[in-house]
């Protein structure tokens, strides 16, 4: 019965939109990952069947090389053209090398998003971003300054000094310290990514700013070794750790209290946004084009930059309330 | 040559003490009993590299793959522990000691056996074990959560007021000791550093020597990989990834000679604790990332000058009085 109706809708609404999707029973959406078996894509396939059970009518195609090279997503991207699916939502390993295969998709009308890890702009019709620098900045200070209701100071602990991503995070939170009262920055130190230098790094904040209240560490391998080294100063509760960190890696240090909240994209939206675009831009409910709204279902609405891309949402954040569930994912 | 010795030993400790002083007008919670032996601790795993590579150096080799070694051993106790919380934690260091023992004989069979220079072979091991941790590993983090808590707390136990990784530190420079200054294995590697020709006829087999020395170095890696991952409590391909460079910087601080033949066990130990103060205090004195880096790099080739200076040979004044009688 459900088939008829949509063969029926596709024919009715017919004309050149829906050309590709006319001889299908459902739309075929591919998920296409960086490599099969990684805890974060499998998340996002389970965000992409949420999606496609509340669509209805959508099949989901989750699929990737065995292993992180474009050579291995050039040929999975092949076999999805022959496949005549109906959209193409890729993790991409090589922002250029997956472009000629993305476009010959494109020119057989199958509609190509990116999300995650970006394409070049010929190569799709729009990129999602999982967050946005601003809004990331933003998330790094809140989550302190939530648990700090008379403020305090707090410093915070990056990559290498160089680190593009870091200082731009670092720089957007400076903007928008003023709006959290109380909270004063003392220090930016650099853990270069090491353990064992940002776990001194992390001792040095604590022994120079005895009135530390938080150290807040927008780096994975940071965030962890600043929790182990308040910790192992006994001082898991008094000084707080927060940033940006996996939840499998940080499970033990909610735990024992060191860190109450961090955030990270939450690989489960991600797919169920990249989804939710594929469907319209397939369906031709949206447009991808400079200014336009794109709708992300349960999630609202990305809006898209010059450069076609958008972002999904503020960082999530993981507590010890939905630690547990997410701890085994990524 | 003694007098030397001792002397060359004593103004690193004179050094040491100044930089400590120094430090301490720059902010004074530095020299603290308590933050000293904070120091000591955080600096106990690059002691026992600095030891095991000294035995090394003596022999006129040098090993570059202690670091990787480290992080493979670490590797391999975390995921055995993960896999298997119940093996017994001090069993589980042993295991570590024999795993990073069989790393370094790889690197000492290729040294003696087929005669490839050391600085190749373990430039060479130094990436196979890298490569080796992603193979079992396929990529992925052993967290902290997946340990077991008597995995993490061995390091951390404190015994007369002092943690047992900092034990173990002081357990490895007793033990080294002891094997450099009282034993043939460890007179075996003065001799064959100073002059190999010369060890022939006294009896020594050069390359057997030298393998013991890549074995002794990989058992501290292998020891110091467990050290590593429960310090850190955490596990990934690229711990402790260009750490090697630390090491020999601090065997090069502390006087071994890269000729072979010279060196002390006080000298590593010395030249370690020199980078270990630097690198903790650096944190606290409030300096530039940038300059930071500029000051550690100062502070080795200052030290090599010194040793450069005072590490001139007497043997050739002897040979030329020779000439003129």
């Amino acid at each position: 019965m459900k088939k008829i109706t949509s063969l029926l809708a596709a024919t009715f609404l017919g004309g050149t939109l829906a050309m590709s999707s006319a001889h299908a029973d459902d739309m075929r959406i591919a998920l296409v990952v960086k490599a099969l078996g990684i805890g974060f894509f499998e998340a996002a396939a389970k965000g992409a069947e949420e999606a496609a059970a509340e669509l209805g009518g959508v099949e989901i195609i989750y699929t990737g090389p065995t292993d992180t090279t474009a050579e291995g997503q050039i040929e999975v991207i092949n076999s999805l053209i022959a496949q005549k699916v109906d959209a193409i939502a890729i993790s991409a390993n090589d922002q250029d090398a997956l472009v000629p295969a993305l476009k010959k998709a494109m020119q057989r009308g199958i509609t190509v998003i990116s999300w995650d890890s970006g394409v070049a702009a010929e190569g799709r019709l729009m990129h999602l971003n999982p967050s946005s620098n601003p809004l990331i900045g933003n998330m790094i200070v809140k989550m302190a300054a939530d648990h700090l209701p008379e403020g305090g100071d707090v410093a915070v602990l990056s990559a290498s000094a160089t680190a593009t991503n870091q200082n731009i995070w670092i720089e957007e939170m400076n903007k928008v310290v003023g709006n959290y009262e109380g909270i004063n920055v003392v220090a930016t130190v650099y853990g270069d990514d090491l353990s064992d230098k940002s776990y001194r790094e992390a001792q040095g904040l604590m022994s120079s700013h005895p009135d530390l209240k938080a150290i807040i560490a927008p780096t994975s391998v940071g965030i962890v070794a600043a929790a182990q080294a308040v910790t192992d100063a006994g001082k898991a509760g008094e000084i707080l750790v927060t940033g940006l960190g996996l939840p499998s890696e940080m499970a033990a240090h909610v735990d024992s209290g060191a860190s109450k909240s961090f955030a990270i994209w939450n690989p489960i939206d991600l797919g169920y946004a990249a989804t939710m675009i594929s469907y319209n831009l397939a369906k031709g409910e949206a447009k991808a084009m400079a200014g336009g709204d794109i709708g992300m279902g349960r999630l609202g609405a990305v809006t898209l930059s010059d450069s076609l891309d958008g972002a999904m949402a503020d960082p999530f954040v993981y507590d010890a309330s939905n630690i547990n569930d997410f701890k085994e994912i990524f | 040559m003694n007098g030397i010795k001792i002397s060359r030993d004593a103004l690193l400790a004179i050094v040491l003490v100044c930089l400590i002083g120094l430090i301490y007008l720059r902010f004074p919670g530095f020299a603290s009993p308590q933050s000293l032996v904070g120091v000591f601790n955080d600096t106990s795993i690059l002691i026992i590299l600095a030891l095991g590579q000294t035995a090394v150096i003596l022999t006129r080799c040098i090993d570059l793959s202690m670091a990787s070694n480290l992080a493979l051993v670490g590797m391999c106790t975390a995921m055995l522990n993960s896999a298997l919380p119940a093996i017994p934690v001090p069993m589980l260091v042993v295991l570590a000691m024999i795993l990073g023992a069989m790393l370094g004989g790889i690197n000492g069979l290729l040294v003696w056996k087929l005669d490839i220079p050391p600085i190749v072979v373990t430039l060479g091991t130094l990436t196979i074990f890298r490569g080796i941790i992603f193979l079992i590993s396929d990529g992925q983090w052993v967290n902290a959560h997946e340990m077991s808590p008597a995995f993490k707390a061995l390091p951390r136990l404190t015994l007369l007021g002092i943690p047992v990784l900092s034990w173990m530190a002081l357990f490895s420079i007793a033990f080294m000791y002891v094997l450099l200054t009282r034993t043939p294995m460890g007179r075996a590697f003065y001799a064959v550093g100073g002059n190999p020709n010369a060890a022939v006829y006294t009896g020594i087999n050069v390359g057997k020597t030298r393998f013991n020395a890549f074995v002794l170095s990989g058992a501290l890696s292998g020891v110091a990989g467990y050290l590593w991952v429960s310090r850190y409590a955490v596990a990934y391909v690229d711990i402790a990834a260009g750490f090697e460079l630390d090491v020999v910087a601090a065997c090069v601080i502390g006087g071994i000679s890269i000729a072979g033949g010279m060196g002390s066990v006080a000298g590593a130990v010395l030249g370690a604790l020199f980078l270990g103060v630097i690198k903790n205090a650096l944190p606290v004195i409030n300096i530039s990332p940038f300059w930071q880096q500029a000051i550690s790099g100062s502070a080795i080739i200052i030290a090599v000058v010194l040793n450069a200076r005072s590490a001139r040979r007497p043997g050739r004044i002897i040979l030329k009085k020779a000439e003129q009688l």
